[in-house]
C-alpha cells in the first residue's frame, strides 16, 4: 500500500517544486485580515469541492460501481440554494432544502442500483444529463447572483483556514473514523469484491450500496455549495461542470481500484491535491491556454503509467534475475 | 492494473460521449409544431449555452422577437460544444427548416455541415459569432458585433486614462472562441507603442469561478498588476472577488477593464469596481428576424451587420443602471 502512494507524492512534490522553481514566492504565506494567504490556500480552498466529491465517489468505487452524476447534482444544489436566497429566503433554509433534495437524488440513484440491479454506470448516466436540465430549470437558464453574507462563507469564508477546505478535511476524517474504525470498511470492501458472497455471508449488500450512493449525492450538494458559494452565483450550466470526472481521476491516481474491494482515503486526498496543483501550476507558470489540456494529459499519464503494477513487477522480475540464485 | 484502468479510461469517455450526446437539443427551449407546411417562417436557432448573463439576455430576446415576427423558433442549447451545435444544425436540416442561425461556439471546423446546409438549400445566418472559413457562400450574413474593435475601444480607453499604469493581465475567453481572439487582438493593436504592455494571459472560459480562479493564481505569480482585461463581465466580477480577498481595493489599487455591459457588470461599474466598460449589445433579436424574413424571400442581405454599441464609463454606468433590463 505505501508503494502504491509513493508515486502520487513524487508527482505532488514535483509540481510544487516546479512552481517554487518558476515562482520562488509560491510557498510564501501571510496573514490577510486575519486569514491565511497564498497560493497553497488556493489550492486547497479551490481543490475542497474536488476532494469532497472524490470522497463520495471512492466509497461508491469501492462498492464496484460508480457515480457519474455528481457534477450535475453539485450544480443543483448550488442552483436551489440561490435561487431560494434570491428569493428572498434564509441562506440555512436553503442550504438545507438543497440538502434535502439532493438525498432525494441519492436515493434514486441507490434505488437505480442496489434494488433494480442497473449498471452504476447507466443508472448514475440518467442523473448526470438529466440533472443539469433541472438545475437550469430552476434557474431558468439564468445566472442568480446572490448577496448573503452567510452562504458567501461556505466557499469563500475563513477561519484562519479556508472553511471550504475545512469542510472536506472533516468529513474526511469522519469517514476514516467510521471505515476505518469499525467494520464498516471492510464490509463495503467484502461488498465490492462479491456482492452475492457478502450478502449469503450476512452482510445487508443492499443497504450498503443504497447508502453509499446517498452519501456520495450528499458530498456532491456540499461541493455544489461551496462552488457556487466562492462567487456568490449560481451557474446551473458551468457549476461542476467536469467534476466527476476529476473525482474518479482523484480516486484512481490515488489507487483505489475501480474493480471495487479495495480503497485508499489517504490516496484520494493526494489525488484531488494533484489534480488542483496542476491547475494553478498551469496559471502560475504561464502555460498558454492553447496547450493547457496536452500539459495535464501529460502529467496525468506519467503518474498513471508510473503507478501500473505492470511496471512494478517488470522491476521485481530484473530484481529477482539480479539476485544470484 | 494496466487493464482495469484501460477499461476504466473506456467507460469514462464512453459516459462522457454519451452524455454530450444527449445534451445536444435543448433542455431550454420549447421545439414545437412542424416545420413547412404552411406560409410561416420556421427558425432552427442553435445557441451556444448559457454561460453568462450576456448569453441569456441574448436567447431571450431571439425567443421574444421570433414570437412578435410570427417567425416559429426551433431554439437548441448547445452547452458550449460544438459537436452540439453541429447535431443540432443536422437535425435543422433533416427537419427542413426555412432559416438556420447560430452562434459559432468556436471559429473553425463548419465546413463540413454547412456545406449540407447550402446543398439542401437552406440559407444560414451568423449572429454574434464568425466563422474561419474560405468559402463565404456558406453562408448568408454575420450579424454580430465587432470583436476587434471592442478590444480597440478597451485599449484606447486605458491609453488615455493609464496615469502611470503599466503591467496588464488578460483574462482570455473560451479558448479558440471568436470573441476571445478577436478581442485580444484589438486590445493589443491598441496599446502597442506604449508603456502598457500584458504581462500574463490565460483563459477563464468566460465564467466567474474561471475568472476567480485565474485572477487569485496571478496575484501571486505576477509581482505587479496595475490593470485587469477581462473578455466579460463575468470574469472581471470573479476577479473582483479574488482582488478583494488579496486585501487590495478592486477598480483604485488595480483597474478593471471588461466588455459586454451586462447587469450585474453594470452594478460593479456604477459602484466604481470596475473601471470601464465596452459594451456588446445582445439584444440582437429583431435585426435577426428582419434579416430571416428577407433571405427567405430570397432578398440581398449585405454580408456584414454590425450591431450598435456603445461603452459606459462609472458616471455614465450610474445614469444608465436603471434602465438596464438584463
Amino acid at each position: 500500500m505505501k508503494n502504491r502512494l509513493l508515486w502520487p507524492v513524487l508527482a505532488l512534490v514535483a509540481l510544487l517544486v516546479l512552481n517554487v522553481v518558476v515562482t520562488p514566492s509560491f510557498f510564501s504565506l501571510r496573514l490577510q485580515d486575519g486569514h491565511l494567504y497564498g497560493s497553497l490556500i488556493d489550492i486547497l480552498r479551490n481543490g475542497a469541492p474536488t476532494l469532497l466529491i472524490a470522497l463520495g465517489m471512492t466509497l461508491v468505487i469501492a462498492t464496484r460501481g460508480i457515480d457519474l452524476s455528481v457534477g450535475a447534482v453539485a450544480a443543483i444544489a448550488g442552483a436551489v440554494t440561490c435561487t431560494y436566497i434570491a428569493s428572498g429566503g434564509d441562506a440555512w433554509t436553503g442550504m438545507g432544502l438543497a440538502l434535502v433534495l439532493c438525498g432525494v437524488l441519492g436515493l434514486w440513484n441507490g434505488f437505480l442500483v442496489s434494488v433494480l440491479g442497473i449498471q452504476p454506470i447507466i443508472a448514475t448516466l440518467v442523473l448526470m444529463t438529466a440533472g443539469r436540465g433541472i438545475a437550469m430549470l430552476i434557474t431558468e437558464g439564468q445566472i442568480v447572483t446572490v448577496d448573503s453574507p452567510t452562504f458567501r462563507e461556505v466557499g469563500a469564508g475563513f477561519v484562519v483556514l479556508p472553511i471550504a477546505i475545512l469542510i472536506s478535511l472533516a468529513v474526511l476524517g469522519l469517514v476514516a473514523l467510521v471505515t476505518r474504525r469499525t467494520a464498516l470498511g471492510l464490509l463495503i470492501e467484502s461488498v465490492g469484491v462479491n456482492p452475492s458472497a457478502s450478502r449469503l455471508a450476512g452482510v445487508r449488500a443492499r443497504t450498503i450500496i443504497w447508502t453509499v450512493y446517498v452519501f456520495a449525492a450528499l458530498c456532491a450538494a456540499v461541493a455544489g455549495l461551496m462552488i457556487s458559494s466562492n462567487v456568490s452565483a449560481a451557474d446551473a450550466n458551468n457549476a461542476g461542470l467536469w467534476i466527476e470526472m476529476d473525482a474518479i481521476l482523484a480516486v484512481v491516481i490515488g489507487g483505489t481500484s475501480l474493480a471495487g474491494g479495495r480503497y485508499s482515503l489517504t490516496g484520494t486526498l493526494l489525488g484531488a491535491l494533484i489534480i488542483q496543483t496542476l491547475t494553478t501550476t498551469v496559471y502560475t507558470i504561464g502555460i498558454a491556454p492553447e496547450i493547457t489540456l496536452v500539459f495535464k494529459a501529460v502529467v496525468v499519464i506519467a503518474v498513471c503509467l508510473m503507478q501500473a503494477p505492470v511496471r512494478i513487477r517488470v522491476r521485481g522480475v530484473r530484481g529477482k534475475q539480479g539476485v544470484p540464485a | 492494473m494496466l487493464k482495469k484502468i484501460t477499461t476504466a479510461a473506456a467507460a469514462v469517455l464512453l459516459a462522457a460521449l454519451t452524455a454530450c450526446g444527449s445534451g445536444g437539443s435543448g433542455d431550454a427551449g420549447s421545439p414545437s409544431g412542424n416545420a413547412k407546411g404552411d406560409d410561416k417562417i420556421t427558425m432552427g436557432f442553435a445557441q451556444v449555452g448559457a454561460e453568462s448573463g450576456w448569453r441569456t439576455a441574448n436567447t431571450k430576446s431571439i425567443q421574444e422577437e421570433a414570437a412578435a415576427a410570427g417567425i416559429e423558433l426551433k431554439f437548441s442549447d448547445a452547452q458550449q460544444k460544438q459537436e452540439n451545435q453541429i447535431k443540432a444544425i443536422r437535425s435543422y436540416i433533416q427537419q427542413k427548416v426555412d432559416v438556420i442561425a447560430f452562434s459559432p461556439v468556436v471559429e473553425t471546423g463548419w465546413d463540413a455541415v454547412l456545406l449540407e446546409a447550402k446543398r439542401a438549400n437552406i440559407p444560414v445566418i451568423l449572429t454574434d459569432r464568425a466563422v474561419d472559413s474560405d468559402d463565404t457562400s456558406l453562408y448568408k450574413t454575420f450579424l454580430g458585433s465587432d470583436f476587434v474593435e471592442e478590444g480597440k475601444k478597451a485599449g484606447e480607453w486605458l491609453k488615455a486614462n493609464a496615469a502611470g499604469a503599466k503591467n496588464v493581465v488578460e483574462l482570455q475567453g473560451t479558448t479558440g472562441a471568436a470573441p476571445a481572439i478577436d478581442r485580444k487582438k484589438g486590445f493589443e493593436d491598441a496599446i502597442a507603442g506604449t508603456d502598457l504592455k500584458v504581462v500574463a494571459t490565460q483563459t477563464g472560459d468566460f465564467t466567474r469561478s474561471g475568472g476567480k480562479q485565474v485572477m487569485e493564481a496571478f496575484l501571486k505569480s505576477v509581482p505587479q498588476i496595475d490593470v485587469v482585461y477581462a473578455h466579460n463581465d463575468d470574469m472581471g466580477l470573479g476577479a473582483i472577488e479574488a482582488i478583494k480577498a488579496a486585501g487590495k481595493v478592486p477598480g483604485k489599487d488595480i483597474k478593471i477593464i471588461t466588455v459586454d455591459a451586462v447587469k450585474d457588470g453594470m452594478t460593479a461599474l456604477a459602484a466604481g469596481e470596475i473601471n470601464f466598460i465596452v459594451e456588446c449589445n445582445p439584444l440582437l433579436g429583431k435585426q435577426l428576424m428582419e434579416l430571416a424574413k428577407k433571405v427567405v424571400a430570397g432578398e440581398e442581405v449585405p454580408p456584414r451587420v454590425v450591431t450598435e454599441e456603445g461603452t459606459f464609463t462609472v458616471d455614465q454606468a450610474k445614469t444608465e443602471l436603471p434602465n438596464r433590463k438584463y
